[in-house]
């Protein structure tokens, strides 16, 4: 519990430096687009086979195991919907993003540390919180709800590929789903979600790293314990925000 | 100049540097010598002030950095250039981006002006221009060197500091590194602390020499002292191998 707190603290500290005003606005600036490019766009191809992949497989499940002539219609589709919306597109998403964000992160900050370009920064009087990590944080943050909006679309495709081509579920019934009782607010409260969580990843991430300290081996745990951690932060997250946002 | 007086520093209960007092002179080549393990690398980073020193005085021409506010040890910052021991070039960048970076963060040159004076500052260091694009990856330990060394002279620095410039270069390399900063120091005038247990650049370069050991300050001099001098810990350290004894005998006999 005192290391907790601990290491809180620390991570507080941190994220004040991190949002300090920068030396060179621009120069800060600048760095945006770049992490966008790295951390978003390069997860694209990850999320679009994974929001395929579950999508076409949980229609399946759904069919195969509701066999029951009471369930009306509608049954598969709208769950399909309301599991991607709540849950998959941001949360499970997420968890994805931690393992292969989250890691890309830590272990660039920790070998910059590690190397000493981090203290390098901090002798041209450089605040290298800032000009690291803010970027970082706001690149992804920016970047996630395109992830979100395509690992639903996506998702739904998928179902829509097994209604199509097989002769499971008909397209018809599957659409009807779809639409039944659609309550736009889930997309917003999924985007919402995901901000928060992109936050997490980034600078769960990216405390990790910064403070990594010795070799090799302080670089490779840093990104096990980014993983690790801003996993479990995630899900905690999930809890309260759920409940702050849909009871 | 700084000035250094009675600096105290501790990891965790345990005390690496013991009252260091000493002076660092504008235009000379200032270094802090001695064994492995023995402090000189934190000794520098407190100077600097990457390591908060427990007490003491560390006066950069009279201007207290332990006293000093964050802003102004930000602004303290511009004057002074650090070559790291593993030369820490970004290695993201390219090499002439490498010194271009702290010219884009604070200077208020046009462009024209600041790709200039980065090529300037490769050529100082004899860097060609077909070096520039490439990426610190692509270029040996020596070049990596001579880069860090251009960007840590790109703002002019009045202060300069370098943690073992030598460590991992052949001894040829090595003598063209000690050169180069020896050059820079004198042509602009700079207060140059360097780090090094490499005998052939305190024979070579050592203007004014602090020596380390366990955390104390044991002996002060010039490179021409060191075969004068009878202080114990000196003679251990510096006529630790038989080339030098051998250098020490042929010396004394004539
Ligand atoms: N951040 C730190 N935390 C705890 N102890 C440290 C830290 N940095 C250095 N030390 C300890 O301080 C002592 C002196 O280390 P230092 O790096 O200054 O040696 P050095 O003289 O530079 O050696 P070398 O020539 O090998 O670079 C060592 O015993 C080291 O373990
Ligand atoms: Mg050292």
């Amino acid at each position: 519990m005192r290391k907790f707190l601990q290491e809180f603290g620390r991570y507080s500290m941190l994220m004040g430096r991190v949002f300090a005003r920068p030396e060179n606005r621009k120069m800060v600036w600048k760095q945006v687009p770049v992490e966008m490019v790295k951390l978003g766009t390069d997860s694209i191809i990850l999320v679009a086979i994974i929001s395929i992949f579950m999508g076409v497989i949980m229609t399946m499940q759904v069919v195969l195991n509701t066999e029951n002539p009471l369930l009306p219609r509608y049954t598969t589709g709208l769950m399909l919907r309301d599991t991607y919306l709540l849950e998959f597109s941001s949360t499970i998403m997420c968890l994805l993003l931690a393992g292969k964000v989250g890691s890309n992160i830590a272990s660039e900050l920790g070998s910059m540390r590690v190397s000493e370009q981090i203290d390098a920064l901090e002798i041209m009087g450089i605040n290298s919180a800032n000009y690291l990590i803010f970027p970082k944080i706001m690149g992804l943050v920016l970047f996630m709800p395109v992830l979100v909006t395509l690992c639903t679309g996506l998702g739904l495709l998928g179902g829509m590929g097994v209604a199509k081509f097989t002769s499971l579920i008909t397209v018809d019934n599957f659409v009807y789903g779809l639409q039944y009782a659609f309550i736009p607010f889930y997309f917003t409260y999924s985007v919402i979600k995901s901000i928060f969580f992109g936050f997490v990843i980034a600078s769960i991430s990216s405390f990790y790293g910064y403070y990594a300290n010795g070799g090799a081996i302080a670089v490779g745990q840093a990104s096990t314990n980014a993983v690790v951690k801003s996993s479990i932060m995630m899900l905690l997250m999930d809890i309260v925000l759920t409940d702050i946002m849909l009871t | 100049m700084i000035e250094v007086l009675d600096i105290n520093k501790s990891f965790e209960g345990k005390k690496i540097l013991h009252d260091i007092s000493a002076n660092f002179y504008d235009g000379k080549v200032n270094q802090i010598i001695g064994p492995s393990g023995s402090g000189k690398t934190v000794l520098m980073k407190c100077v600097i002030g990457l390591h908060i020193a427990e007490d003491g005085q560390i006066l950069y021409d009279g201007r207290d950095i332990l006293n000093m506010r964050k802003d102004e040890i930000k602004k303290l910052r511009r004057e002074v250039g650090m070559l790291f021991q593993g030369s820490a070039l970004f290695d993201s960048l390219t090499v002439i981006e490498n010194v271009l970076f702290p010219l884009e963060m604070f200077s208020s040159m046009t462009k024209i002006e600041k790709e200039k004076r980065a090529i300037f500052c490769l050529e100082r260091v004899n860097l060609l221009e077909d070096k520039h694009k490439l990426y610190p990856s692509e270029i040996s330990g020596g070049m990596q060197k001579r880069v860090a060394i251009a960007r840590a002279i790109a703002l002019n620095p009045k202060y300069l500091f370098c943690d073992e410039p030598n460590s991992g270069l052949d001894p040829v390399t090595s003598l063209v590194i000690d050169k180069l900063i020896k050059e820079i120091t004198q042509e602009y005038d700079i207060t140059t602390i360097v780090n090094t247990h490499d005998m052939n650049s305190i024979m070579e370069t050592g203007d004014h020499i602090i020596l380390i050991r366990d955390g104390h300050k044991t002996w002060e001099g010039s490179k021409d002292d060191i075969f004068k001098s009878d202080n114990e810990s000196l003679q251990d350290f510096v006529f630790a191998s038989q080339l030098f004894k051998t250098i020490k005998t042929v010396h004394n006999n004539n």
